[in-house]
C-alpha cells in the first residue's frame, strides 16, 4: 500500500516529536528573539526621544566625518566586534534551549507511561530502538537547529532594526552591518557546531532518557538527586578522608558530565578562556580562536569528549532496554 | 484452521500473586472470542503477553510468532485498542492519519477518512477536545482502516454510554470482520456483545475455567425454572448455580440432558452473564 522504509518511519517519528512539543522547540526560540527584538526597538525609540528632548541631534553630524577615518584595521576591529555582540545576544535562546530539551528529554520515555498513551505508540509497528533514537535526534539535533533559527531571526532583526535607524539619521549603515561573508561563515559555525554539542551531551541526553524510562514516578527526583547525593556522599568522604577519589573531579567530570552537558558549547575549554582573559586578549579573537575548526577537533579527540560519547551512547542502549521493559508508570 | 494465538503454559507472577496460572488456549482464525473474568484474574495480563508487552514463562505463538523477539513485525498484523483514554492528548486527528499512515504498511488512508467522514471528527481538533466517545470513534477509524489479522479489544468501550457502545460493535461487525481476521474482546458489559461472540474463555484467579465454543455453551448449558416442589429433585442433578426469583428457583447445569431437565420444569439457553456469574462464584469471598 504504502512504501514504508525505516528512514521514512524515523522521520515521522521526528515529526512526532515536532508536533509534542512545538512550544518548546520552535516557539520559545521564536519568541525569546521576538521579544528581545521588541526590546531592543524599545530602547532605540527611548534614546531618540530622549536626545530629541534633550535637545542632541545626530542629524547635523555628516557621515563622512564619522567614516572618512576608519581605516580597514578598524573596519575589522568593528567587525569582529559586531560579530561577538551577535553570537552573545543568542545568550538567552541557548539557555532556554538548555532547559526546554533538558526537560524534554526527562519527559520523553515517561510522559507517555504516567498518560498510558504509550500504548497506543506501542501498538504500531516501530521498534524502541527506533522510537528512543528519535527522541535523542529531536533533542539533539531538531531543538538546536531550531534554536539557530531563532537566533538567526534574532540576529537579522537586530541588523535591521539598527539598519533603519541609522537610516533615520541620515546614515548608510549597510556597509558596516551587513557583511555577508560574515554573517554566512557565523551561521555555517552555527550549524557545523550542531552535532558537535550534540555528541558532547549525549552523556546527559543518556542519562535523563535512562531515567525517563526507568522512573515509575518523579524521573526528575532520581535524574537530579541520584549524582547529586552521591556526589555529597563522595565531598563528605573526603573530606572524612577515607577516599582518595578527588571529590572535584568527580562532580565536574561525572555529575557535571551526566547533568549539565546539553548547555550548547559547554565543551569549550574553561582554561584556556582563563588564560585569554588574563592576557586581555581582544574578545573576538579570543572567540574566533576558541571555536575555530581546530580548536573544536582538539576538544573532540580530548578523554573527556570521547569517553562521554561513549557513557552516553551506553546509557541510551540501556534506555532502549527498558523501554522494552516498562510499560506502566504511577500516577 | 491455524490457530492465531498458541498459549502453553503461560504464567506470570507479579511478587507474590499469580496473575497467570500455567494457561493454555487455541484461538483460531476467523473467530471473535470473548475473554471475560472478575477484576484482576489475569486478563489483562494475558493480552500484554500476547501483544509483547509484558514478560511471561511458558510459550507462545502469535500468528507464528514469538512476541517477546518480534513485537515489531507482529505489530504490523495485530492491532490493539487498549482502552479509552489512551490516544496522546496532544495529538491533531489530521496528525494521528498521517501518522499512522507513514508508520503502518497496512494502513488505509482511504479508508480511514471514510470512517471519519460518519462521525463529527475534524481533522483540525486535538483529541484533547474530544469526547470520550468521540476518542473512541477515532480510535477505531484509525485501527479499522488497518488489514490486520488479529484485533484485540482490552475494555473498548469502559465508560461509554449506550450508544457509542452499540455503535463501536456495530462498526466492527459490519466494516471490519470478516473470515479472515480475528478478534479478542475483554469487557465487562458481557450482555452486549454475547451475540456477537463466537468462543468464550473464562479466566478465574489466573485459570481458564471455561474454553467453549458459542455453540458448545447452548448445548452444555441449561437454565431451569423450577417450581418449589422440584426443588429438592433438581439440586440432586448438581448445578453449577441456583437463584431464586418470584418464588421459583432457578437452576444452571452443566452437561445434563435436557430431556431430564425438561421434566423439572422450563427450560432456558443461559445468558453468558448468568454463566459468568455461575463459574465466578466465590471469586470476592
Amino acid at each position: 500500500m504504502n512504501a514504508i522504509t525505516p528512514s521514512s518511519k524515523f522521520l515521522w517519528q521526528i515529526k512526532r516529536e515536532f508536533w509534542e512539543h512545538r512550544g518548546g522547540f520552535l516557539w520559545t526560540p521564536v519568541i525569546i528573539a521576538l521579544v528581545m527584538l521588541a526590546f531592543i526597538a524599545m530602547g532605540l525609540v527611548t534614546a531618540e526621544l530622549t536626545a530629541q528632548r534633550a535637545g542632541f541631534t545626530l542629524n547635523g553630524i555628516h557621515i563622512d566625518q564619522l567614516t572618512s577615518h576608519i581605516d580597514a584595521d578598524d573596519m575589522a576591529k568593528f567587525q569582529g566586534a559586531l560579530d561577538v555582540g551577535l553570537i552573545t545576544m543568542g545568550m538567552p535562546i541557548r539557555i532556554a534551549l538548555f532547559v526546554v530539551v533538558f526537560f524534554y528529554a526527562l519527559g520523553a520515555l515517561y510522559n507517555d507511561r504516567a498518560d498510558r498513551s504509550v500504548l497506543f505508540w506501542k501498538s504500531l509497528p516501530l521498534s524502541d530502538t527506533q522510537t528512543v533514537l528519535s527522541k535523542v535526534a529531536a533533542g539533539l539535533i531538531l531543538a538546536p537547529a531550531l534554536a539557530v533559527f531563532g537566533m538567526i531571526v534574532l540576529q537579522l532583526g537586530f541588523l535591521i532594526l539598527f539598519t533603519l535607524y541609522a537610516a533615520l539619521h541620515g546614515i548608510n549603515a549597510l556597509p558596516y552591518l551587513w557583511s555577508p561573508t560574515h554573517l554566512i561563515a557565523m551561521w555555517i559555525k552555527f550549524a557545523v557546531l550542531i552535532p558537535v554539542n550534540a555528541l558532547w551531551a549525549l552523556p546527559t541526553m543518556g542519562w535523563l532518557l535512562l531515567c525517563s524510562a526507568w522512573a515509575r514516578s518523579k524521573p526528575f527526583l532520581w535524574a537530579v538527586m541520584l549524582p547529586v547525593v552521591t556526589g555529597v556522599i563522595i565531598t563528605w568522604m573526603q573530606l572524612m578522608q577515607s577516599f582518595s577519589l578527588h571529590s572535584g573531579w568527580f562532580w565536574q567530570h561525572v555529575i557535571g558530565r551526566v547533568l549539565l552537558s546539553l548547555i550548547p558549547e559547554s565543551w569549550i575549554n574553561l582554561e584556556s578562556l582563563k588564560s585569554l582573559d588574563h592576557a586581555g586578549a581582544d574578545p573576538s579573537i579570543a572567540l574566533s580562536n576558541l571555536f575555530s575548526f581546530g580548536a573544536i577537533a582538539d576538544r573532540m579527540a580530548s578523554a573527556n569528549f570521547v569517553i562521554g560519547v561513549a557513557a552516553g551512547l551506553a546509557m541510551i542502549a540501556a534506555a532502549i532496554w527498558l523501554r522494552r521493559k516498562r510499560v506502566e508508570a504511577y500516577s | 484452521m491455524t490457530a492465531v494465538v498458541q498459549a502453553k503454559g503461560l504464567s506470570k507472577r507479579y511478587g507474590n500473586t499469580v496473575a497467570l496460572d500455567n494457561v493454555s488456549f487455541d484461538i483460531e482464525a476467523g473467530r471473535i472470542v470473548g475473554l471475560v473474568g472478575p477484576n484482576g484474574a489475569g486478563k489483562t495480563t494475558a493480552l500484554k503477553a500476547i501483544l509483547g508487552l509484558a514478560e511471561f514463562d511458558g510459550s507462545l505463538s502469535v500468528l507464528g510468532l514469538d512476541p517477546r523477539t518480534h513485537r515489531t513485525q507482529l505489530m504490523e498484523q495485530v492491532c490493539f485498542i487498549a482502552d479509552v483514554a489512551v490516544l496522546p492528548r496532544w495529538l491533531r486527528v489530521g496528525d494521528a492519519v498521517d501518522f499512522v499512515g507513514g508508520v503502518h504498511p497496512r494502513f488505509s488512508r482511504e479508508k480511514c477518512e471514510k470512517l471519519l467522514a460518519r462521525t463529527k471528527i475534524k481533522p483540525t481538533q486535538r483529541v484533547r477536545e474530544l469526547s470520550k466517545g468521540m476518542i473512541v470513534q477515532l480510535h477505531l477509524a484509525l485501527v479499522m482502516a488497518i488489514d490486520a489479522k488479529l484485533l484485540i479489544l482490552d475494555e473498548p468501550t469502559l465508560g461509554l454510554d449506550i450508544l457509542y457502545r452499540k455503535e463501536f460493535y456495530n462498526n466492527l461487525l459490519s466494516d471490519y470482520f470478516d473470515e479472515q481476521k480475528t478478534i479478542l474482546v475483554t469487557t465487562h458489559q458481557i450482555e452486549e456483545i454475547e451475540h456477537i461472540l463466537t468462543d468464550l474463555l473464562f479466566i478465574k484467579e489466573g485459570k481458564i475455567v471455561l474454553d467453549a465454543t458459542m455453540d458448545d455453551v447452548g448445548e452444555r448449558f441449561a437454565e431451569v425454572m423450577v417450581n418449589p416442589d422440584k426443588a429438592d429433585a433438581a439440586r440432586t442433578l448438581k448445578p453449577l448455580y441456583e437463584r431464586q426469583i418470584f418464588g421459583k428457583s432457578i437452576f444452571l447445569f452443566d452437561g445434563i440432558d435436557k430431556s431430564r431437565l425438561a421434566e423439572l420444569g422450563e427450560l432456558h439457553k443461559p445468558s453468558v452473564a448468568d454463566l459468568f456469574v455461575a463459574t465466578m462464584k466465590g471469586t470476592y469471598a
